[in-house]
């Protein structure tokens, strides 16, 4: 049986490169970076190389302004954390309905337990947030504007620069949580003008449990793990050296392979939106047709369930994912595609499919193939009958 | 996941459909998950003869619809009706705790469509 991974949005294949490097970092050069002696300071100096190797895949202005953290998941934290919690005392956080919920729940424990004001900004049907509605929210207390850079779900790209123009216009901070951006799209945090960027190693082809925070020189920001002062006091904690190697690594590849990746990318999801549209009836996209993330496509099938979808893929060896409650578990669908509208039986029949690397256009048609048979398959004994519930 | 038995009766769903004639029919929806079971019976001698089910729902709905299906055929009203949900979710060997509300859906769905029967003979 064929196989073919369309879940790069969960996590994506460590590159054989990297691998090579984290292996090196954990049988060879196994030194603590703070060590004095030399075990240490060939790490410590490596340490500086993945700095640079991040900074120069989204332009940083200098290898300083990374910090490495345990995860995207934790860079999230921080940013929003961190700057609340400055000392400021600016209570206030503007971000979107449709983040991830590294910032959404980070921005509820803040309203429920310190004091914080959240707007969480509404998005259209695309799930794209108004520039303009980010300038209405802003208010004399807020600390703090987070939007992420495109969404994990439906691959929508935020209009960044536009909204971080106001943010400098206004004096307010801005943070992009990039975790699915990054390696897909040419990020310039300097031309983008943002101040604090979140990404995430695992997203490409990098190692799990590593991630960091872009923070411009001069963004004052307090830690939310004290204890050593690894990180220049900003990230205690003995520095995952194997994986922050790997991220270096991973980042270097990236950006070398920029932007060619991402129009390969862009060709085979579109050929897989147009085929899934074409051969399947009721079927049609989620989020943003053009500005969407080259790996992203997220399509709705009506009167069939996402999990059952994902269930059948699986087993003709296509791993996908699905915005179904089903699926994940939870009692309501995705927030994501509720917040742009779909409806909540749209939203029942989504499917994730997100391309990487090893993505073939083979893989895509038969995709296509298989997609199509599951869904007529499960519509032949849906009570909804083919065109879904809004139709009988 | 899921079982040997839960993918079998996934993958090959048994009476999917609805009957034409039927002589009572039940549908049902889940409120937690919105996942919905159409059951339609045939009934003669006071024996569910046929039957047959649809769902809209996740793996553990539509083999929880398949299993429920090769469960009652040929019993009496007496004997379907003591059917439960657990029973259903026992026959397919046990399923995930969070997909028991799914699973939920088979038993109400045919008491539905015995209580309509019901409705009609009596109407
Ligand atoms: C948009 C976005 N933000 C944050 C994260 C969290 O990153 P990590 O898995 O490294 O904690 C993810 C990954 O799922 C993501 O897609
Ligand atoms: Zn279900």
């Amino acid at each position: 049986m064929r196989r073919v991974y369309l879940d790069n949005a969960a996590t994506t294949r460590v590159a054989p490169e990297v691998v090579e490097v984290v292996v090196a970092y954990m049988q060879d050069k196994y030194g603590n970076p703070s060590s004095v002696h030399e075990f240490g300071r060939t790490v410590r100096r490596s340490l500086q190389t993945a700095r640079q190797q991040v900074a120069e895949l989204i332009n940083a202005n200098c290898p300083g302004e990374i910090y490495f953290t345990g995860s995207g998941t934790e860079a999230d934290n921080l940013a929003i954390k961190g700057i609340v919690l400055n000392g400021e005392g600016k209570r206030h956080i503007i971000t979107s309905a449709v983040e991830h919920h590294a910032i959404l729940h980070t921005c509820e424990d803040l309203e429920e337990n310190h004091g914080c004001r959240v707007t969480y900004l509404p998005v259209n049907g695309y799930g794209m947030v108004d520039p303009a509605s980010v300038r209405e929210a802003i208010a004399d207390d807020t600390a703090l504007v987070s939007i992420m850079y495109a969404n994990n779900e439906v691959g929508t790209i935020q209009p960044i620069r536009e909204i971080a123009a106001i943010c400098r216009e206004k004096g307010v901070l801005m943070h992009t949580d990039a975790v699915q951006g990054v390696g897909q799209l040419p990020i310039d945090v300097q031309a983008d003008g943002v101040d604090m960027l979140t990404l995430s190693a695992h997203k490409i082809y990098g190692p799990k449990g590593v991630g960091a925070l872009y923070v411009r020189s001069g963004v004052k920001i307090r830690p939310i793990i004290h204890g050593g002062g690894q990180e220049r006091g900003l990230r205690s904690g003995t520095e995952g050296i194997p994986a922050i190697m790997g991220l270096g690594k991973a980042a270097e590849l990236a950006r070398l392979r920029l932007p060619e990746y991402g129009e390969r990318l862009t060709r085979l999801r579109d050929r897989l939106i147009t085929g899934l549209l074409e051969r399947v009836p009721y079927s049609c996209l989620n989020g943003h047709p053009v500005k969407r993330l080259p790996a992203n496509a997220n399509i709705s099938f009506s009167s069939v369930e996402g999990e059952a979808l994902l269930l059948d893929l699986d087993l003709h060896g296509i791993a996908a994912s699905s915005g179904s409650a089903c699926s994940s578990g939870s009692e309501a669908p995705s927030h994501v595609l509720t917040a742009m509208g779909v409806s909540v039986e749209e939203a029942r029949g989504s499917v994730r499919l997100t391309l990487g690397l090893e993505t073939s256009a083979e893989d895509i048609d038969y995709t296509i193939d298989t997609l199509a048979a599951v869904v007529e398959r499960l519509r032949a004994f849906s009570p909804l009958g083919e065109k879904g519930a809004q139709h009988v | 996941m899921y079982n040997d038995i839960v993918i079998d009766h996934f993958t090959n769903p048994r009476n999917t459909g609805e009957l034409a004639d039927a002589d009572g029919s039940g549908k049902v929806g889940s409120p937690t998950c919105g996942d919905i079971m159409m059951v339609t019976i045939k009934v003669a001698d006071n024996r569910i003869q046929d039957v047959k089910f649809k769902t809209f729902g996740c793996g553990a709905a539509i083999a929880s619809g398949s299993m429920l299906t090769e469960m009652v055929k040929g019993k009496t009203i007496t004997e379907a009706l003591q059917i439960t949900d657990a029973m259903v979710a026992e026959a397919l060997g046990g399923l995930p705790e969070p997909k028991l509300h799914c699973s939920n859906l088979a038993a109400s769905a045919l008491h539905e469509a015995i209580k309509d029967y019901q409705a009609k003979q009596n109407g």
